[in-house]
């Protein structure tokens, strides 16, 4: 057997993985009929139709012919790591991680990690001009956020403000 | 008349200071992402929707349907200048508007996009104003049955008609609709796949897949890609004013552009993308009078016309959603979830219970038009400047601004984690080839698909058959099969796949 269009196999995979993943999830909660349906009910239908478009997906995969056979490509890891990071960076400053022991460090510190770490993931990186980015986006934020739309942050560190 | 009371009512509403004050900072952010390649109007909606709580929810809708007309006309401008689309529905705009600007027309080619547009985006508040009522009372007379089949058509209108692969896109569709059901079941009270995480019970955020799908897996698809040369043609553009053969060419162009593309907004599915499209692709097929320029060579009709559809496609995709409740498109998507986020039920009930809301949105629509106008012809310099910020300052601000949105939803840093997978997540449908927007549309209509299902056949007692003894629902549903077999058809199907390689 062999895979004549990359992409389209390995999303056919994908849409068959969680069809059966959903519709086995689905039985676990009552399914009924459908004059009094379940909650199992509707998840269990799409759970079953989308592992049938899966596979049909698939099948056509391994027997249409593509020009160029679809090739997923190289993935992107640098953009894709260093993107997360900064998310989870930030959320983890922002709001601290009680469950280990991590003070929240606030706003302001967050949007200096998160400026600094996605800028890693660019081509390019000049410390001084993120930072000047990262000083003019918390200064931005601060205004836009936290002084004119008031949304509720913890903008500093919980351990200066208490 | 009734149109004329509703509209001053309109006027009334949107007339006020705070609103046009909204209206005026929808259209100027939509200006500017729809300028900015790499950044389009769903992201920067549901960045947004958390920081429009605040607001009375007229404002909010206000702006938030700024930034989605604004970004037609941002979009055309990059499409022009730079030879990227600023926006996807100013693809086709780039062939030949690029080429006009390459022989020294950038300026007519910009007033040309502009006064197209312009013209469109009135005709197309219009149609929105006179068509909405009727279609009102049409729905009033659905029940759950003809609900549910509406939705089906709707999901595979927004398939067939917009995207790549077909079967891809439908599962696509079914993903969202599964994701739609996490959280706890309205009836029964079940969490269903919630993991026994306490933030899933109130099923997945909607803004964190927006976001997540949208924003950072756009992010990282775009920096994956090598940086390509950008020739941005700041210099001085000048004589902005078309020639009196320029106007000649382009009037019947507008004409036609606007009327496929106000048809084809309503469409489930539809919306400015296709509509833009279509206007090119019959331009193309119409003769060419003695002396024109070809298509891609910088025809002024090849601006104009695309130009014109997509701003008046995105007035008209709003007819499905405050008529029907449905939307037509992941942008109209994210309006329910304003709606929802602000107490309105999306639907038939919205005008006669929220008539301010409805006329006041319409009429607001045709002020951001006019404002739109000014700030994209007599200021375009301002952002011809703005085409020279490079991406690396843009995208940290966009992660962050993605990251503070979702956490201000909920003030809970569960949905910064959640944000993050479904960044990963956007990333491989990238790289999988397959179209996030179906999945969000899913999103939406999940919970209203089950509820509906579940009450047609508990009226029916759990006969299926109540979906085609219906007449409506027949109808509806019949119109969902001719769909799929018309785009099936062999010749159809050649055709489709041809549009949609330029893509």
């Amino acid at each position: 057997m062999k895979i004549k269009s990359q992409k389209d196999f390995f999303s056919g995979l994908m849409f068959m993985g969680v069809g059966v993943a959903f519709a086995w999830g689905a039985t676990t909660y009552n399914v009924g009929n459908g004059a009094r349906m379940g909650p199992g009910y509707f998840p269990l239908l799409l759970g079953v139709l989308l592992a049938i478009i899966g596979s049909v997906i698939t099948f056509k995969a391994v027997t249409v012919e593509t020009q160029d056979g679809d090739k997923i490509g190289k993935w992107a890891w640098k953009p894709l790591f260093f993107i997360l990071a900064a998310n989870f960076a930030f959320g983890v400053l922002l709001g601290g991680l009680p469950s280990l022991g991590i003070p929240a460090m606030g706003l302001i510190v967050g949007i200096y990690a998160l400026t600094f770490i996605s800028s890693l993931a660019g081509n390019e990186f000049n410390a001084k001009a993120v930072f000047v980015l990262a000083t003019v986006l918390a200064i931005g934020s601060y205004v836009a956020f936290v002084w004119a739309l008031k949304l509720q942050f913890p903008v500093w560190p919980s351990f200066i403000t208490g | 008349m009734d149109l004329i009371n509703n509209l001053s009512l309109g006027f009334g509403v949107a007339f006020t200071f705070q609103n046009l004050i909204y209206c005026f900072i929808g259209c100027l952010l939509g200006t500017l992402i729809g300028v900015l390649p790499g950044i389009g109007p769903v992201a920067t909606i549901a960045m947004l929707l958390p920081a429009t709580y605040a607001l009375p929810p007229v404002a909010a809708l206000i702006m938030l349907a700024g930034i989605y007309y604004g970004a037609q006309y941002g979009g055309s401008t990059t499409a022009i200048l730079v030879n990227l689309p600023g926006e996807s529905s100013s693809v086709v705009t780039v062939i030949d508007g690029y080429q006009m600007a390459r022989k020294g027309r950038a300026g007519p080619a910009l007033a040309a996009a502009g006064l197209g547009s312009f013209f469109a985006g009135c005709v197309g508040t219009l149609i929105l104003a006179a068509f909405a009522p009727p279609l009102t009372e049409v729905a009033f007379k659905f029940g759950p049955a003809e609900y549910f089949s509406l939705m089906v058509l709707g999901l595979i209108g927004a398939v067939v008609l917009a995207s790549g692969s077909l079967l891809k896109a439908v599962g696509m569709i079914v993903l969202g609709l599964l994701m739609g059901l996490v959280g706890t079941d309205v009836n029964s009270g079940v969490a269903r796949f919630s993991f026994d995480i306490p933030e899933l019970t109130d099923g997945i955020g909607f803004v964190t897949i927006a976001m997540g799908v949208f924003g950072y897996g756009e992010i990282i698809a775009n920096l994956s890609r090598p940086d390509d040369e950008r020739e941005v043609f700041t210099a001085k553009v000048e004589g902005l004013f078309p020639t009196k053969e320029d106007f000649k060419r382009m009037i019947p162009a507008v004409l036609r552009g606007t009327a496929l593309g106000a048809a084809l907004g309503i469409l489930p599915g539809g919306g400015a993308l296709l509509a833009a499209f279509a206007a090119y692709t019959v331009e193309k097929k119409t003769k060419l009078k003695p002396g024109e320029v070809p298509f891609g060579q910088g025809n002024i009709r090849g601006v104009a016309a695309p130009e014109s559809a997509n701003n008046a496609g995105s007035q008209t995709s709003f007819i499905p959603l405050l008529t029907l409740g449905i939307p037509p498109n992941a942008v109209m998507a994210l309006m329910v979830g304003a709606m929802t986020i602000h107490n309105i039920q999306p639907g038939p009930q919205v005008m006669t219970s929220n008539p301010e809301l409805f006329w006041g949105l319409i009429a607001s629509m045709w002020i951001g038009n006019a404002m739109l106008i000014i700030l994209n012809l007599p200021l375009i310099g301002i952002w011809i400047k703005l085409l020279t910020v490079p991406y690396r300052w843009l995208f940290p601000s966009i992660v962050l601004f993605c990251a503070v949105g979702v956490y201000s939803t909920n003030n809970n840093t569960f949905d910064i984690w959640m944000v993050g997978i479904f960044g990963l997540i956007g990333y491989i449908f990238h790289k999988l080839g397959t179209e996030p927007a179906p999945l969000l549309l899913g999103f939406i209509l999940g919970p209203m698909m089950e509820e509906n299902l579940r009450r047609a056949l508990l009226l029916s007692r759990g006969d299926w058959s109540v979906f085609v003894t219906r007449p409506l629902s027949a109808g509806l549903l019949a119109a969902a099969a001719l769909l799929l077999i018309i785009v099936l058809l062999p010749a159809v199907k050649n055709k489709r796949e041809e549009a949609f390689v330029e893509d």
